[in-house]
């Protein structure tokens, strides 16, 4: 079905790497996110934060192509991921489109999500060996280096069971930063760990973040690891940006009431 | 009258027994090759939500589900023959046993594949592999850990419920008992030691199974 582009309402920069035009998504009669503009730079590190049921990890998984918005548009990396362009015309598209812009997105879930019955190692060469097509031995060093890096040289052959959480994460993140992506998301990685974990996984997080070329966009509840990492903060609230701007004055002299209020919440646990 | 038990009876009828046992096997063997085969077929095609064709399965799941063995087994055995279908008792037999069984696998693939966490989907979705290799590599191998001890119970239980094809005249365990008994007059000792054959063999696979299910329950 034939749908009007109306992308000329809102100046898009030409050069995002992720473009969302007015994109809405409605689960029933619930709009989780409200015509929502958003555009995310090359290299450019992007902390989203908000309420629970804010719609903030809707927004991820609308990059990552996992739901399809009920409305509006996405791309990445010149690809659109539920639309073809015709004529100048976008035309809805389905699933084999989607995953041809999904290549460019890498993602780390809450709940890690690593294949339980494969080991550390294996979790990183499958997509190398099935979806990159790489060599066994090409694939086996690279997920090496990968793991090593993660600071998990000495567990290559645990499984997801063997692992502490805080692991299990490192071992999702170097799956997914296997595959090189344009755009890395992170979808609150520290919720679901023992507080004494969560530092192991947001320092391999920073070092990305100040080391690698990577986009990123980062849920998080992590206030100050936002102000660290991020170059621009994003406050979602009710499916829709509160306030959005560089860390320093979002996280230490928030300008809305509404994130002023989340923030001392947040504090104040 | 009174009964006495005669142990040299019993044992005299072990050796024929044991031709009986041969059929039990191979039924069960290939009954549940059968059974595991068309019930990945039934669980995937209800999965795949194709119109038409996933109902009709389900139907035909229910259907088989929902009626007893032994009239299957007459219908392949006595009736299907005047069609001009007609097979072996031994092979209507392992046909029989495999289609029923097969409702019941499909339902254990169908729990099996749905207990996958949606976190596995995703988490492959957003890597970009390939339908078949979450499927292949991702999905069945997690479903199979829940399915094959539940599918082991279902074999024992075919192993037993074999002893039904005694009545379309395949001489397995219980056809050669009655036999035996028939000729003899005396049913007591050969039934008796087809039970234990049969309880010999079923005790220790259940078991095992018990084994596999601890197993697949601590992963």
């Amino acid at each position: 079905m034939p749908r009007e582009d109306r992308s000329g309402s809102v100046a898009m920069p030409e050069d995002a790497l992720l473009g969302m035009r007015d994109v809405t998504m409605r689960f029933g009669s619930r709009v989780v996110v409200d015509s929502l503009d958003l555009a995310v730079k090359p290299r450019e590190k992007l902390a989203i934060i908000g309420p629970s049921g804010s719609g903030k990890t809707t927004i991820l998984r609308l990059a990552m192509g996992l739901e399809r918005p009920s409305a509006g548009w996405i791309r990445i990396d010149g690809q659109y991921l539920w639309h073809t362009e015709r004529n100048g015309a976008l035309i809805a598209a389905g699933e084999r489109q989607a995953r041809r812009a999904r290549r460019a997105v890498g993602m780390v879930f809450q709940q890690f999500n690593l294949f339980p019955h494969m080991t550390a190692l294996q979790n990183v060469t499958e997509p190398l060996i099935h979806v990159l097509a790489l060599k066994r031995s090409e694939a086996h060093d690279r997920a090496s280096d990968l793991l090593t890096r993660v600071g998990l040289a000495t567990h290559f052959d645990h499984r997801p069971a063997q692992l502490s959480g805080g692991q299990q994460q490192r071992v999702a993140i170097a799956r997914s930063l296997a595959l090189r992506p344009k755009l890395m998301l992170f979808d609150e990685v520290t919720s679901a760990l023992d507080p004494e974990l969560v530092g192991e996984v947001l320092n391999v997080i920073r070092d990305l973040a100040h080391t690698t070329s990577m986009a990123m966009m980062i849920v998080t509840h992590e206030i100050s690891f936002a102000a660290d990492i991020a170059d621009r903060v994003l406050m979602f609230d009710h499916g829709r940006i509160v306030e959005e701007g560089d860390p320093q004055v979002v996280l230490r002299q928030p300008q809305s009431p509404r994130t002023q209020q989340f923030l001392k919440a947040i504090l104040e646990r | 009258m009174t009964f006495q038990w005669d142990w040299g009876f019993a044992l005299q009828t072990l050796p024929t027994l044991f031709r009986g046992l041969v059929f039990t096997l191979e039924a069960t063997f290939f009954g549940s090759l059968l059974a595991f085969a068309l019930g990945i077929v039934w669980a995937l095609a209800r999965l795949a939500e194709v119109p038409v064709v996933s109902q009709v399965i389900r139907l035909w799941v229910e259907f088989v589900r929902g009626t007893p063995l032994l009239i299957q087994l007459y219908f392949l055995f006595f009736i299907f023959p005047s069609y001009g279908v007609t097979l072996p008792a031994l092979e209507t037999g392992i046909i029989g046993l495999g289609i029923y069984y097969s409702s019941y696998a499909s339902e254990v693939y169908r729990t099996g594949i749905e207990a996958v966490p949606r976190g596995q989907w995703e988490a492959s979705l957003a890597l970009g592999l390939p339908l078949r290799r979450v499927w292949g590599r991702i999905v069945l191998p997690q479903a199979m850990r829940f399915a094959i001890p539940v599918l082991g119970n279902y074999v024992i239980s075919m192993f037993k419920e074999s002893a039904i094809l005694s009545t379309i005249s395949v001489l397995e365990l219980i056809g050669q008992a009655n036999i035996i008994g028939a000729e003899t007059a005396r049913y007591v000792e050969p039934l008796t030691m087809a039970a234990l054959i049969f309880l010999v063999i079923s005790y220790p696979a259940a078991r095992f199974v018990r084994l596999l299910e601890a197993r697949a329950g601590a992963a």
